[in-house]
């Protein structure tokens, strides 16, 4: 899905923007270009600053300095309700003293379109979030999941250049939230509207984006595609907030370029890219490989590249299991994911078992 | 305990008996006797009539009263309701150095001793120079009405999710036309509670407005006049009865528009977790 083409041209452009609280800096010069058509999302725990990066996008906060423009016009003193840009609260914010059809034509009421043009539009927006039928519902008789629809649908009908999405799915449970993210992907392609959106949640940033900006503390750490990120995070913040990495002490060999060798005591020599963000502090360095990356080697089988070691740990979660392992000369157990196909649930903990894995799985992690 | 268990529930409930007993039976008398025959409030009723209340109709002091007390208490629950919204928003939108005392400032007249105040305002009138008047029972009034204006404001007012406002601005709606469109349908049923309640307060308050008060005396201050002489009583147990009646219709039709008022905020609420 990913893989579908986006025009290369910029649709917000965020440049050097900083939000101070007095002395305490939300957003720390930031800069970032957001295509047209691009479903991008800020991912980062909470207080790194994606919130009120957006809620300066959205115009309801101003940059202390730096500006953003959108679609190529400057946003600097360009109030929320004149901005090309509509926003899905994370409380919703569905107007309770008014039915859903009410809601969703409440941006619509200023543009003094004909009654039959309105309704369209309304039925429309109505129907691209599957609500068909319920415009005379009261606000207060809806589900939370209907009300996120009302609040997509009252955005939506707006034809926004850019929608922003403030954790839409937080309050949802899980199996709605999931079914959401998989909707929230199918809608971004049919209306093909930039969507920016904020979360502190890693699978639903990956699943659902084109592109991720990683935040922490203010800044930006790392802008590449979800399988970017994951697979190639620059610095152990970025690895460890996207799921399970294991960190492994490295000694530098050489380093030339864009590449470097690193050597471990269990890995051996490792050739790896050398990250943007890579500042050399002797000879230490940081190598990380996913839990995943790391298969079980049963019985006799054997690998170019194995690792032996001895089960500490064992979790047991359906459809894996998951093995904390032992390595002579590591300094931390290596976690291991395995499927349960091979009867991983079944390895006891004692056990000596060895592993295999792919050197191209090794990164070079910047601290 | 068992024992305890077994006395429990009866005591529980003579007690409760007692407790609204004796905070209703003295309301309970006054309609009662407002409809008997002899003009002295004695049992055993000597018979039914409604000819006390007939009489107040044609008493020109009393209409005048009626009169006074109606612009009295108009005026005076609009001005409470003004202040009281001011001060409501700033304290539940708003973080300020002192809030808390601010409020508690703000609500104390609830507590202090009313002839005090009274006597300190006739003070102050008098030194600003100021002719006694319905004006100055107008004062009075506000400054007793704003704490019971702000408490059903600030409750009204809490459940206000901000965002709505900003989801407003977003979907291109001005200022002006937030407040209209989405603020406004939102607090109304507080501010239509608030004049409710300050209404009712100025239209019993009594020592307020016989301090204040020039030659033109409120409802509480005529039947006070009235009292003097034994034969008006029934005509004032009549017209207790009818401002009782009226007292008890207000404030329940503003407990009820609060009531459905904060429903609303409490439902939308929910969905914060």
């Amino acid at each position: 899905m990913p893989d579908r083409t986006i025009a290369n041209r910029s649709m917000i452009e965020i440049s050097r923007v900083t939000r101070s609280y007095g002395s305490f800096k939300a957003l720390d010069e930031t800069s970032l270009t957001i295509r047209e058509g691009e479903f991008f999302s800020l991912l980062g725990p909470s207080g790194c600053g994606k919130t009120t990066l957006l809620r300066m996008i959205a115009g309801f906060d101003t940059p202390t300095s730096g500006s953003i423009s959108i679609d190529g016009q400057p946003m600097d003193g360009v109030p929320a309700n004149r901005r090309p840009t509509n926003m899905v609260f994370q409380s919703y914010a569905i107007f309770p003293h008014l039915n859903v059809e009410q809601n969703v034509c409440y941006g619509l009421k200023r543009l003094r379109l004909d009654a039959a043009e309105e309704k369209r539009r309304v039925e429309e927006a109505l129907a691209q979030v599957s609500l068909t039928g319920l415009g005379k519902r009261g606000a207060l008789e809806l589900s939370g999941g209907q009300r996120q629809r009302v609040a997509l649908a009252r955005a939506l009908v707006m034809r926004p250049k850019v929608l922003l999405l403030d954790e839409p799915l937080s309050a949802l449970d899980k199996k709605l939230r999931e079914q959401m993210q998989v909707e929230l992907r199918r809608l971004q392609q049919a209306v093909g509207i930039t969507f920016v959106l904020v979360t502190h949640d890693q699978y639903e940033a990956l699943a659902m984006s084109d592109r991720i900006a990683v935040m922490f503390g203010g800044r930006i750490a790392q802008v590449a595609s979800p399988k970017e990120i994951y697979q190639r995070p620059v610095n152990c913040q970025v690895a460890d907030f996207l799921g399970g990495m294991n960190f492994v002490k490295a000694e530098i060999v050489e380093e030339n370029g864009a590449s470097m060798t690193l050597d471990t005591p269990g890995f051996g020599r490792v050739r790896t890219d050398k990250p943007a963000a890579f500042v050399r502090n002797g000879r230490a360095a940081t190598l990380g490989i996913r839990p995943e990356r790391l298969r079980v080697l049963w019985d006799d089988a054997t690998d170019a590249h194995e690792v032996a070691g001895k089960v500490v740990d064992r979790h047991y979660f359906g459809e894996i299991t998951h093995l904390v392992i032992e390595i002579p000369g590591f300094e931390k157990p290596l976690s291991v994911t395995e499927t349960n196909n091979f009867g991983a649930d079944d390895i006891p903990v004692g056990a000596s078992i060895r592993l295999a894995y792919d050197p191209d799985a090794l990164v070079a992690l910047a601290d | 305990m068992r024992m305890l268990r077994h006395i429990r529930p009866n005591w529980l409930k003579s007690y409760a008996f007692f407790y609204v007993l004796f905070l209703y039976l003295p309301v309970i008398f006054l309609p009662i006797f407002s409809f008997n025959t002899a003009a002295t409030p004695r049992f055993p009723l000597s018979g039914v009539t409604l000819k006390w209340y007939g009489d107040l109709a044609r008493t020109p002091a009393l209409i005048d009263a009626a009169w006074n007390s109606l612009l009295v208490g108009v005026s005076a629950s609009i001005l409470a309701t003004l202040f009281g919204i001011c001060a409501a928003r700033a304290i539940t939108r708003y973080r300020f150095p002192a809030r808390r005392s601010i409020n508690g400032l703000l609500m104390a007249p609830l507590v202090l001793p009313e002839i005090i105040v009274a006597v300190s305002m006739l003070l102050v009138m008098l030194q600003l120079g100021l002719s006694l008047s319905l004006i100055t029972v107008v004062f009075g009034h506000v400054l007793i009405c704003i704490p019971y204006s702000l408490s059903v404001l600030t409750s009204g007012f809490e459940g206000f999710d901000r965002s709505l406002e900003e989801a407003s601005a977003d979907l291109g709606e001005s200022a002006f036309g937030t407040f209209r469109r989405v603020t406004l349908p939102m607090v109304s049923p507080a501010i239509i509670s608030s004049l409710l309640v300050s209404f009712t307060i100025s239209l019993d308050e009594f020592i307020m407005a016989f301090f204040l008060t020039g030659t033109d005396a409120t409802l509480p201050v005529y039947i006070w006049g009235q009292l003097r002489f034994a034969a008006k009583l029934p005509g004032v147990l009549a017209l207790g009865t009818l401002l009782l009646a009226a007292s008890i219709i207000l404030l329940t039709i503003a407990e009820i528009v609060r009531r459905r008022a904060a429903r609303r905020t409490q439902n939308m609420g929910g969905v914060l977790a």
